[in-house]
């Protein structure tokens, strides 16, 4: 008997031939947020700086400008632009002048670069999550990654008040990465350390 | 909430020695050994405990680590207006799961091969180990990078990987600093917690090649010696091995909540990704991760969101590792599922949170459990999983204070579970033992209103023999010996809460 057939065989023997009926789940909890986009937007940057992710906002005309002033936040003025990444997909009208775009060179390269500057797919405002879905806009996975400063932009549109709605609005065949705040570790004696391998420096352009 | 006494008396019925564990039937079918791999001690609780109690350092260290993680993880709880919601929910969809795993199994199965991915099933630790080794060596490397997963620390595959000639490195912060200095994790959550930053730092001079001799013992400098020494070995990784959090039987959906970065990195740069997995960690729909992803970071690291989450299914081409293999390990898991008392042990999302309010735990640490999985969980989950006979000890490492039961994300009753398996260990015996006589006096004098009076009457005695002091000399006579060497029992009062109440209320009750 194969070991897949032995182990599902062994399944049904411990659930027994009259198997008990399958409990109903009761989903009482909040799935829906009926704040106004305002107060969402406000709650997000709250929980996104307690992350110690930095957080510029403005409006949809300025967003390739700010992009600017936030990668002269993460880096220092005087960064190379080509030593910046931009997700394929990332708008035009978002795209400082000069910058690199990801192409389907090898991943560890990305290493070697400075920033990446990627979409969102959703931001949840109640636990100041930014998820990134490996389409052209957000870029593949390894670009969030490996470069040590992320930039990423958001629209007022992509945020949703809890977790419940996130997953709604995202397709989970997609390989997904949920962000909250720099990489970080307690390990040692529980003190916070931001920065293990993912960037060390997050910073948010909110459009609004 | 608090669990009473009432809530402990579920269905107590002993069995008889070598009888089908309650809910089994038998259809012909294959029935369920035991779990093999890390799950045993070398010695006996209460032995390994009293070691553990002398050791001033460990107990400072475990004293601080788990008051500070309980204080962020009820700042964080009491954030929501909806947890008792969202536990009840993850309670049920738990119980929905395991009433169909077969089916969700099956169904996850389909999903990951529909995607690129190819499953494989395992019996138990051995055969998992040795599907592992054939597929890490079919890609020729000899090196791996792992992801922490408490299935692959069970079922021992580092050192089998090392047998076969593989090296496997641990790239989660607290895993190095156990590998690296040859000692076992300690904690679910925080493995390395038994350590504080000097011993680390003399560990990482010790065994680092390239580490810069002048570190010095701040957390940040150890952090940042570490992402040196392990990013090279991201980068040149062609084999990957993790665990996972949840895996979606309807989408085939597999997840990782970290925080670091090193899931990532193992997730998304080698060519090769083999996923192990307990059978029971899979959940039916894509929605009920809304429910877990809000339980887990809250419970265990006391944060609104672990830093990372990454999912995925099957392969995707262009974007991370494209040959996807996912190990399914039963490994005594449906022994435990036989068992329709214990089988809510199953429900575990390894949290962490009852290990970091257990008062055993946080004298003990989690050396003493002699197994992968210390605490309260683990009191319940090892024995279950290799048999109580191979774990007796377990069952009696817990006050049965049901602090673990009030905080569980998922509602486990780890207190019901536990006084079952005392039974079940205490019918097994064939001749009686000190906690055998004393668990069934008690048992039978708890149910019994005038013998508790008696034995509250009898426990006024004991204030002679403790002769003014708060506790009792832990050298009592045989056999109650056998519970005191390692415990201290407060003095009993001068009257009994029943004596009290019947003077000041004239008998009334
Ligand atoms: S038993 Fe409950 S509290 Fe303990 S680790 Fe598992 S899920 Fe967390």
């Amino acid at each position: 008997m194969s070991a897949r057939e032995e182990v599902l065989g062994r399944i049904r023997t411990a659930l027994g031939e009259t198997r008990a009926p399958v409990p109903e789940v009761v989903r009482d909890y909040r799935t829906t947020d009926d704040r106004p986009v305002a107060e969402l937007l406000d709650v997000l940057v709250d929980r996104l700086e307690d992350y110690k992710a930095s957080v510029l906002r403005c409006g949809p005309e300025d967003v390739a400008g700010t992009v600017t002033a936030a990668l002269d936040a993460g880096l220092g003025t005087g960064w190379a632009p080509g030593s910046v990444v931009a997700a394929p997909g990332l708008p035009a009208a978002w795209r400082p002048d000069g910058l690199d775009t990801d192409d389907d060179r090898p991943p560890v390269q990305l290493a070697e670069r400075a920033a990446s500057v990627t979409a969102v797919a959703v931001a949840i405002a109640e636990t100041g999550t930014l998820v990134l879905d490996g389409t052209p806009p957000c870029g593949r996975r390894a670009l969030s990654l490996l470069p040590d400063c992320l930039v990423c932009v958001v629209t007022a549109d992509q945020v949703v008040g809890g977790v419940p709605e996130s997953l709604g609005r995202l397709d989970p065949l997609r390989p997904l990465t949920m962000i909250s705040g720099p990489s970080a570790t307690s390990d040692i004696e529980l003190e916070r350390v931001e920065g293990v391998h993912g960037p060390r420096t997050l910073v948010v352009v909110l459009v609004s | 909430m608090t669990t009473t006494p009432q809530d402990l008396r579920t269905d107590q019925t002993p069995l008889a020695p070598g009888a089908p564990r309650s809910g089994t039937t038998f259809l012909g079918l294959p029935t369920a050994p035991r779990g093999v791999g890390h799950l045993r001690g070398d010695r006996s609780f209460p032995d390994a405990a009293r070691d553990a109690l002398r050791d001033g350092q460990l107990r400072a260290n475990l004293g601080h680590a788990t008051q500070t993680i309980r204080g962020k993880r009820a700042r964080v709880v009491a954030e929501l207006p909806d947890w008792q919601q969202l536990r009840a929910a993850g309670s049920a969809l738990k119980t929905a799961t395991m009433a169909r795993l077969d089916e969700h199994l099956e169904e996850l199965e389909r999903q990951v091969t529909a995607r690129g991915g190819t499953v494989h099933w395992a019996r138990d630790a051995g055969e998992a180990n040795r599907i592992v080794t054939d597929l890490v060596r079919a890609t020729g490397s000899d090196e791996v990078v792992k992801v922490k997963s408490m299935a692959t620390q069970e079922i021992g595959l580092n050192e089998a990987l090392e047998a076969a000639g593989i090296t496997a490195h641990e790239t989660d912060l607290a895993e190095l600093i156990v590998q690296l200095g040859d000692d076992a994790p300690s904690h679910i959550l925080v493995p390395a917690i038994h350590k504080n930053r000097a011993e680390i730092r003399e560990i990482f001079l010790r065994t680092m090649p390239r580490v810069d001799a002048d570190l010095t013992d701040e957390p940040r400098r150890l952090a940042m010696a570490a992402r040196a020494h392990l990013r090279e070995r991201f980068l040149r990784a062609r084999v990957a091995i993790s665990g996972a959090n949840f895996a979606v039987a309807e989408t085939g959906t597999l997840a990782v909540v970290e925080s670091e970065g090193n899931g990532r990195m193992c997730l998304t740069l080698p060519e090769t990704l083999i996923t192990v997995m307990g059978i029971e960690k899979l959940v039916p729909t894509w929605r009920d991760l809304e429910v877990f992803l809000q339980l887990l970071p809250r419970s265990s690291t006391g944060e609104r969101m672990n830093p990372y989450t990454s999912t995925w299914a099957g392969v995707t081409p262009g974007d991370g590792p494209q040959d996807f293999h996912l190990v399914l390990v039963d490994n005594g898991r449906t022994a435990v599922l036989a068992d329709e008392v214990g089988r809510q042990a199953l429900h575990c999302i390894r949290c962490s949170a009852c290990l970091n309010v257990c008062p055993v735990y946080e004298r003990t640490g989690g050396h003493a459990y002699g197994s992968v999985y210390p605490g309260p969980i683990g009191a319940v989950l090892s024995p279950q999983l290799t048999g109580v006979e191979d774990n007796a000890s377990l069952p009696y490492a817990s006050s049965l204070c049901g602090a673990c039961y009030d905080v569980c994300p998922v509602a486990i009753d780890i207190p019901s579970i536990l006084v079952h398996l005392r039974a079940e260990h205490v019918e097994a015996q064939e001749r009686p033992t000190a906690e055998s006589v004393a668990f069934r006096a008690l048992a039978r004098a708890m149910s019994h209103p005038r013998l508790w009076r008696l034995a509250q009457r009898a426990a006024g005695l004991g204030r002679l023999v403790a002769r003014g002091r708060p506790t009792m000399p832990a050298a009592l006579p045989f056999p109650a010996s056998a519970w005191t060497r390692s415990r201290d029992l407060p003095t009993p009062p001068a009257e009994s809460f029943t004596a009290q109440w019947v003077r000041e209320h004239g008998g009334r009750s």
